[in-house]
């Protein structure tokens, strides 16, 4: 008898590797491989695998029965195999929050922070995006919602930062955090942690948060799961479901930070709403010292050049304004130059646009090109091949205009417009040029 | 100059679909390939060395048939491959991982002093890009994120271009430092058919958890603070609208720029340009 596998549902995660004690599994391509000849049936890898991927097939006795379930069988037989009763304490362990011993000393560990990102005079707007979901995950485990500002000369950020939700603020104001550096950014934030010894952080998944947060949880010892798109609390265990796509954005997992603190997570900007901002609302403010010195720190930053919609990195663009084979020549070009200019629009293409010289490769959207996920993505010409739509389908918005009503980036797109893009386009870009400049919206 | 490539054996994810009919993922006949990011962290490597002269170490973690990465990327120029590999490794998360590939930089560090090392942005696998920073922080090393470009490389210390999304931040740090890197820093060269004779005919070191003296505690699942507790299918993209432009296109595009506003798709913004008032 061996422990059957549903390659269909095993995702190589390892945890049945982890768990035999028999060493009778492993990871073989990536996938959960039984070697027939060590494996007992003890079941205990079926219990850990988190997608159920793994079963015992139920033998029939002598009687020409069902043996009913695997439970009963390690009672009747044996007793219960030592890894999986060893696992099923530390189960209950890790799942009884009164339980949870954080690693870091300290019995407190509780409260819901925002790290506030704030960068050249702007903050990023997912910060605030970020007060508004930490404010419903404090609500569900009755915990206060706070905010931290770390960086130089930040005073006019305190009172939007109360306007937007936090009740209160940790603010370190030095001239070392004048421009963002990983070490010195990390220190401000690990030392904050520490001290004050919040349950829950969350960040922007922006270049900023990406970079600062796993040095802070390396600094911490604790858990970081990246790019969440969902944020829940368990309202058994109290424990932080930080959900996000994983393998390209083929699936999605819901991870959990049980035994250690703080619980760590970066979120993808423009996926939380926005809160109501309430000017004039107010909270406690704390200001911290930081000690840290010019020479303490192994980074310089020399320069920094400035982005305009031009020259913004294509995977950052908030509106990509792409081209395809459909707009016929180069000197059609112009239509979506056009559009992209009213719009404050970054170019792109597919890779039959780059081929045709019309563009250059770094303008390239797909496979073999760049990843975007812009707020509003508008496809002029583009029938959509697979290996175009996977490197722009997850896009806020989709409007796409082609004359072919079976086109494929017809299916993806949220407005598809069937029709002839040298009258539609020139006239979008008119309509658009009336409203914006009028300030007009409807 | 001594430089280190943090290298990951990852499943092709542009491969990677989903079945339609079961909502599970389908994984079989998925190529393996070198994540994309840790190849163009290999080919600057190599590129310095061609430059200053010294030696390319790739580290990488994995299941033995990673070997197969690792001789590939021999083929590129490299001068010394190591795969970390052992069960007592499986089932590590970010954490765990950047405090195995750090013990073992540590000792590769001890006796061949380490200058830079290179690692991808991220694997296309996981999206972390949690790894890299991980170990720059264990090791001590500053850390450069998201480079676009290596401005110069001295004795003491290496400038480079990092792309964030507001511009282009240009930092120095001092060596020993770690690198991760962006697909735009530069454009990987086919292998040299020597490089690739010696790739055919060399064997990658594996290094178990009897290699160093590792802290079993840190490392597997019992070492990873995370944990998947649950997969399930993303949500589909729900169906658009279509609308027929044929007849007047005017009016369409008129009446869908009308929508866009309304439903905050495209927002007026003073400071936008050609916003004045």
């Amino acid at each position: 008898m061996t422990v059957a596998v549903d390659k269909t549902k095993c995702i190589g995660c390892g945890a049945c590797v982890m768990e035999c004690s028999l060493e009778a599994i492993d990871l073989v391509d990536g996938l959960a491989t039984p070697d027939p000849n060590k494996c007992k049936d003890l079941g205990s890898c079926v219990k850990v695998c988190p997608t159920n991927a793994l079963s015992l097939t139920i033998p029939q006795d002598s009687k020409g029965e069902l043996s009913s379930e695997i439970g009963s069988k390690f009672n009747l037989k044996e007793p219960l195999p030592e890894s999986v009763s060893d696992y099923a304490q530390g189960n209950e362990k890790k799942t009884i929050r009164s339980q949870v011993t954080p690693i870091a000393g300290g019995e407190v560990w509780s409260g819901v922070w925002v790290i506030i990102e704030y960068n050249n005079g702007r903050v990023a707007p997912v910060s605030w995006e970020l007060l508004g979901e930490g404010r419903k995950l404090a609500d569900s485990l009755g915990s206060e919602l706070c905010g931290v500002i770390t960086g130089y000369q930040v005073d006019n950020v305190i009172p939007e930062a109360f306007a937007y939700g936090a009740e209160k603020l940790y603010v370190i104001d030095h001239e070392v955090l004048k421009d963002y550096r990983t070490e010195p950014y990390a220190e401000a934030i690990t030392s904050l942690v520490r001290k004050y010894q919040p349950e829950i952080i969350l960040m922007g998944a922006t270049s900023m948060g990406r970079d600062v947060f796993p040095a802070v949880a390396t600094k911490m010892q604790t858990g970081l799961t990246a790019d969440c798109t969902v944020l829940g609390i368990d309202p058994e265990t109290k424990l932080l479901q930080q959900t996000r796509p994983a393998f390209g954005g083929n699936i999605m997992a819901t991870i959990l930070c049980r035994t250690r603190r703080p619980q760590m997570a970066t979120v993808r900007p423009r996926v939380m709403e926005m809160p109501e901002r309430a000017v004039g609302r107010e909270g406690e403010l704390i200001r911290e010292e930081f000690t840290l010195t010019e020479s303490d720190i192994r980074t310089k930053v020399l320069e920094f050049i400035p982005a305009d919609a031009k020259s913004t990195f294509l995977d950052k663009a908030e509106i990509i304004v792409s081209v395809g084979l459909g707009i016929a020549a180069k000197r059609n070009l112009v239509l979506a130059e056009e559009l992209a200019e009213v719009l404050g629009a970054t170019l792109a293409g597919t890779r039959g646009a780059v081929e045709a010289g019309w563009l250059s490769h770094d303008q390239q959207v797909g496979q073999s090109g760049v990843t975007v996920r812009p707020k509003v993505y508008i496809a002029i010409g583009i029938s959509g091949a697979i290996q175009h739509l996977v490197g722009m389908e997850t896009s806020d918005f989709i409007i796409a205009i082609n004359n072919d009503p079976e086109a494929p980036i017809l299916k993806v797109a949220n407005y598809g417009i069937v029709g002839d893009l040298f009258q539609i386009v020139p006239a979008m870009t008119a309509e658009f040029k009336k409203r914006l400049q009028h300030g007009v919206a409807n | 100059m001594h430089f280190v490539v943090c290298l990951k054996q990852v499943p092709d994810t542009s491969e990677v679909r989903i079945d339609p009919h079961t909502n599970t993922l389908m994984r079989e006949g998925v190529p393996s390939i070198i994540n994309p990011y840790d190849a163009h962290g290999l080919e600057e490597a190599i590129r310095l060395k061609d430059k200053v002269g010294g030696k390319v170490t790739i580290v990488s973690m994995g299941p033995p048939q990673a070997k197969e990465a690792l001789k590939k990327a021999m083929s590129f120029g490299a001068d010394r491959a190591i795969l970390l590999s052992d069960r007592a490794f499986g089932g590590s998360d970010s954490l765990a991982t950047a405090y195995i590939i750090s013990t073992a930089l540590k000792k590769i560090h001890e006796t061949e002093p380490v200058d830079l090392v290179f690692a991808g942005k991220e694997a296309i696998d996981g999206d972390t890009a949690q790894t890299g920073p991980g170990i720059a922080q264990r090791l001590g090393f500053p850390q450069l994120t998201y480079a676009i470009r290596i401005r110069e490389l001295t004795d003491t210390s290496v400038t480079v271009e990092r792309k964030t999304e507001s511009g282009r931040q240009i930092v120095q740090a001092q060596l020993p430092a770690l690198i991760t890197v962006e697909k735009e820093l530069n454009d990987i060269r086919y292998a040299t058919l020597p490089h690739m004779m010696k790739a055919a005919a060399y064997e990658p070191e594996i290094w178990t958890v009897n290699a160093l003296s590792f802290d079993l505690t840190q490392m597997g699942l019992k070492g990873s603070p995370t944990s998947v507790s649950r997969i399930f299918a993303p949500p589909g993209r729900s169906g658009g609208e279509i609308i027929d432009g044929l007849n007047d296109p005017a009016g369409t595009a008129a009446s869908v720029v009308q929508k866009l506003f309304q439903q905050n798709v495209i927002m007026v913004n003073p400071l936008m340009k050609g916003g004045k008032r």
